[in-house]
């Protein structure tokens, strides 16, 4: 696609990307430089694609201005991106993801809601959609329930599944009836019939047309279920995609002139960064948990098992939707992580307060820590939602129709994500990106995922995944050298055994013993019991051999009491020794709970500690 | 970013603005290009397709779905009304009768042999578009809606719940710091919009509900009471479409806040006035924010230029919008372009401001306002 552009044999070497955001606009500049693709600069400005401007194109060619402004390079003309590159002058090729304007929103519809349904949602939310809704005919409701609420709903397109191939239609064709008779309206767009995509049962389809053909922009794909035993999700994503420029991007405003600038598709946000992940976790062979926190969701990815998940908590998020944080995780759980004495009044007006002004930051040590407590209730839940999806296909041990697993909602499936085995944990957005010190963000991250045994930590440092997943859609080598050395911050590496608490009459309880060796050989050596958190100083960028030895009934990865020996990378915040147990358990009691806050705090460095004491004793 | 800061919210007595109204859906515009409009004028109105029935035929009948056709006694397109048999069958040779009857108005819309399932359509539900502000019609959108200009004084609010309404403005504040209580409000206040200074109390938004007030305005509210106001607490910044008695709209944030001096005074000289208003707020790009509009008010004097909205400078009027100093009002005085280390250790952007008590604070420049002319 886009080395054609440029005919054959014209390597890239400048590529300017931009993603533009609900609030802003970021662009990166990445040149070739001594052989490797580099990240050169970035800019940002306000997304334009609401009033007064409502050109998403004013958004990005600000950002670039920024980067023309730092590089002292001319990048823009008249109709968009310079490219090729002449000389000093433009970039080789121009790539943009997008979120603005709420990104994709979608409904799913499915005959069976842990079966079809939840392949129809796990087939858009890997497209990069924000599901408002899964529509089954088990799913509790009364048929005018769901056509009240698909009345209700304004998406963007519908995906709608059911029934295997050869199987039963009747259950397909009602759900497709429902849909028909509630006229849903896209939410761009007056006037213009809404897409559906139909990806269930083969034989279905003439019914499906003759239901829907006439009312809506009916597109058919292969079913998402050929069989009980098999996901095909690519057909419809493919489709979701094809929608998502044709009729999405399309209606939003500017997004005309934008697709103009680039030879490569525009990608939703989430869905670039999802490849990403996907990406990381084949090449280096490893399981992968990714998470994005944002102003007003919180997506989660992961790739376990060869099996690539993202969900996204459409409501979890810390500024627009942090209420809703307090809402679903309640006052008390936010204030278990704050050791010092909040008044509960207060509070509640101070994340009302930051919800209604979201782009305000913390100011305060005490506000710092509100935030960062907040983000582990969210990281904690939109976790806790994923692992719910990313599982294996259910209900598929048992024979029969497809009238009899509409009654087989409560078949389960085991979770793909085994903590024990994860490979790297990557976080991203501000509250992580931006926290103060990266311990902090360290610690978000373990306290929110909770990640057992031996676990590598990193940050994507400027969140540039989006602009990097799509950049891997033309050109992996460039992604990878740019997300290995510029974007991606290595925090270290956490241990945390497995194993029962201790009674406590005892006393302290060793559980594990640690040795480091550096690459010049010296090494180091901690121990730590349980209930305690420690930190081992490794450098950022070396390699070194660690070799954590769990105490007899402490589990490290290799079975209890088993010996763990491996390479692992250095990283800022080094290795940190989380023997708090798990699942984690705060104390109950105020003072207690506010002394082992406070000792972890300072065990790891997390907070400055003069002006931490001095909150607790005011 | 050049402009590391949010925009201020406009407070101002004189301004034209536009106001598109449009329908969900296409229907019909009901005024013309030059119209002269009130709030309540319709300018464009449509029928939304009624609720649909979906009646589970098959199975009353008693009968497989590809036997449902046969056994209507009405077909697609057909009119019924509620009561009306629209299918009947009979099994075990003529012993057992069965009857599908239809339970509401309206027209078969399909009969389907796959599912078994009838659907019925109710008659359409008509929908009207109108004005909200006293205007003039500069454009229509055909079929769609049009866009409606005015001038006079305008007002926004950071947050608010409820929808449109309009009515006069009834000045019940005692001073910008003093909050609005429930012995403020009286009979006289029904069917007003009423101004209170720096908080609606809980009590006073039960009165004004209970009077009639068809919306309240101050500088705070406490989040308690609005929970209890809603009988429900609101999750994410999109607000508007609340089943509540009384819009409310507070000027700036939660708990009690005192309302800046400029948005105090305009609103004292507004007193009698008629204002539309609504709480509809929507924190995103493209931010919504509640909002009182008063048409066709004329400033009694000039005022004097104001700083212009096209950036923070030495001077520029502000609202610092996060503790310590939340909701205090200055003016910057200084804008340092290098990073500067503040208490959370973050190296953030700053400015120097002077407070009203002629304090100088220094504060990350994301952490205020601009208060806009």
């Amino acid at each position: 696609m886009a080395r054609a552009k440029h005919g054959p044999g014209k390597e890239i070497s400048s590529i300017l990307a931009t993603d533009c955001g609900s609030t802003t606009t970021k662009a990166i500049l990445i040149e070739k430089r001594d052989g490797v693709y580099r990240l050169i600069v970035r800019g940002e400005a306000p997304t334009t694609v609401e009033k007064p401007f409502e050109d998403v194109t004013a958004g990005a060619r600000n950002a670039i201005r920024e980067i023309e402004e730092l590089t002292g390079r001319k990048l823009l003309g008249d109709d968009g991106v310079l490219t090729p590159q002449k000389g000093d002058t433009g970039v080789d090729i121009f790539l943009s993801t997008s979120s603005a304007g709420g990104g994709l929103q979608m409904m799913v519809a499915g005959v069976v809601k842990t079966m079809t349904a939840e392949s129809a949602e796990r087939a858009a939310l890997g497209a990069g959609a924000i599901v408002m809704d899964a529509i089954a005919v088990n799913d509790g409701r009364k048929p005018h329930q769901k056509i009240e609420r698909i009345r209700n709903l304004r998406p963007d397109m519908i995906l709608l599944s059911g029934g295997v191939d050869g199987g039963t239609k009747k259950h397909v064709v009602e759900i497709a009836e429902l849909i028909a008779a509630a006229e849903p309206k896209p939410r761009l767009g007056i006037g213009f019939k809404l897409p559906i995509i139909f990806a269930g049962n083969k034989d279905a389809v003439p019914h499906i047309e003759e239901t829907l053909g006439e009312k809506m922009d009916l597109r058919v794909v292969p079913n998402l279920r050929p069989v009980l035993e098999k996901e095909v999700l690519g057909p419809a994503r493919e489709e979701i995609h094809n929608l998502f420029m044709e009729h999405v991007m399309a209606q939003a405003p500017g997004y005309d002139k934008l697709m103009k600038w680039t030879p490569v598709p525009i990608m939703p946000t989430p869905a670039a960064v999802g490849s990403l992940v996907e990406a990381v976790g084949k090449e280096n062979d490893i399981t992968v948990i990714g998470v994005d926190i944002g102003g007003a969701t919180t997506d989660v990815f992961s790739y376990f098992k060869e099996t690539f998940n993202r969900t996204v908590s459409a409501n979890l998020g810390m500024s627009y939707s942090i209420c809703n944080v307090l809402l679903e995780a309640g006052l008390d759980r936010i204030k278990r992580w704050l050791p010092f004495k909040v008044d509960d009044a207060d509070l509640r007006n101070r994340i009302r307060n930051k919800m209604i002004r979201p782009t305000t930051i913390p100011q305060t040590l005490e506000e710092l820590l509100i935030e960062q407590a907040i983000s582990r209730e969210a990281l904690a839940m939109a976790f806790e939602h994923h692992k719910t999806l990313a599982t294996g296909l259910k209900g598929i041990h048992r024979g029969g129709t497809m009238d009899r697993f509409v009654d087989q909602a409560h078949v389960g499936a085991e979770s793909l994500i085994d903590m024990k085995d994860l490979g790297l944990l990557i976080g991203s957005g501000g509250v992580l990106s931006h926290a103060p010190r990266r311990i902090q963000a360290a610690l978000m991250l373990i306290d929110g995922f909770q990640p057992e045994a031996v676990t590598p930590l990193a940050v994507d440092s400027i969140f540039m995944m989006p602009q990097l997943g799509v950049l891997a859609t033309v050109h992996p080598q460039a992604s990878a050298q740019v997300f290995d050395r510029d974007c991606l911050i290595r925090l270290g590496t956490v241990v945390a055994p497995l194993g029962p608490a201790p009674s406590g009459r005892e006393g302290p309880v060793e559980v594990v013993r640690v040795k480091v060796t550096l690459p010049d050989g010296q090494t180091l050596e901690e121990s730590a019991a349980y209930g305690e958190m420690k930190r081992i100083p490794v450098p950022e960028g070396a390699k070194v051999r660690l070799r954590v030895e769990p105490s007899r009934g402490y589990d490290v990865g290799a079975g209890p009491g088993h010996r763990v020996e491996r390479e692992v990378d250095g990283g800022v915040c080094g290795i940190i020794l989380d023997c708090r147990g798990r699942p984690l358990v705060l104390p109950e009691n105020d003072a207690e709970r506010s002394a082992k806050l406070l000792e972890w705090f300072r065990a790891l460095d997390v907070y400055p500690q003069e002006p931490l004491a001095g909150l607790v004793e005011s | 970013m050049a402009h590391a800061y949010t925009p201020g919210l406009k407070v101002t007595d004189n301004i034209v603005l536009r106001k598109e109204r449009r329908l969900p859906i296409l229907g019909e515009v009901r005024v013309g290009l030059g119209d002269t409009v009130r709030p309540d004028t319709v300018v464009a109105e449509t029928e939304l397709p009624g609720d649909p029935q979906t009646l589970n035929a098959a199975n009353v009948l008693g009968l497989l779905p590809m036997e449902v056709p046969r056994h209507m006694l009405k077909k697609e397109g057909d009119k019924v009304t509620a009561g009306e048999v629209i299918g009947r069958a009979s099994t075990l040779f003529g012993l057992i009768k069965r009857q599908l009857k239809a339970p509401c108005d309206g027209t078969i819309e399909r009969i389907s042999e796959v599912s078994g399932q009838v659907t019925l359509r109710e008659p359409p539900v008509p929908l009207q578009i109108t004005a909200y502000i006293h205007g003039t019609i500069v454009e229509v959108l055909p079929r769609e809606g049009v866009v409606i200009e005015t001038e006079g004084a305008f007002i926004q609010g950071i947050f608010g719940v409820g929808g449109e309404t309009f009515g006069t403005i009834r000045f019940r504040a005692a001073g910008p710091d003093k909050p609005l209580t429930a012995a403020d409000i009286d009979d006289s206040c029904k069917d007003g919009i009423v101004v209170g200074g720096s908080l609606m109390t809980g009590e006073a938004i039960a009165k004004a509900a209970k009077v009639g007030v068809r919306a309240l305005v101050a500088g705070g509210i406490i989040d308690t009471d609005l929970v209890k106001y809603l009988g429900y607490d609101i999750g994410v910044a999109i607000t508007g479409q609340e089943d509540v008695p009384t819009t409310l709209i507070v000027t700036e944030g939660f708990g009690p806040m005192r309302m800046a001096d400029k948005t105090f005074e305009l609103l004292k000289s507004l007193d009698g006035c008629e204002a539309s208003v609504t709480g509809a707020t929507q924190i995103r790009a493209g931010v919504m924010r509640p909002e009182i509009i008063v048409s066709g008010y004329r400033a009694k004097k000039k005022r004097k230029a104001e700083a212009s909205s096209s950036g923070l400078v030495p001077g520029t009027p502000i609202r610092l919008i996060r503790e310590p100093y939340f909701g205090l009002l200055g003016e910057v005085v200084e804008l340092p372009p290098e990073l500067v280390v503040i208490e959370t250790e973050a190296k953030v952007r700053i400015l120097k401001a002077r407070l009203q008590s002629g304090e100088i604070v220094t504060v990350p420049r994301a952490n205020v306002e601009i208060l806009e002319s």
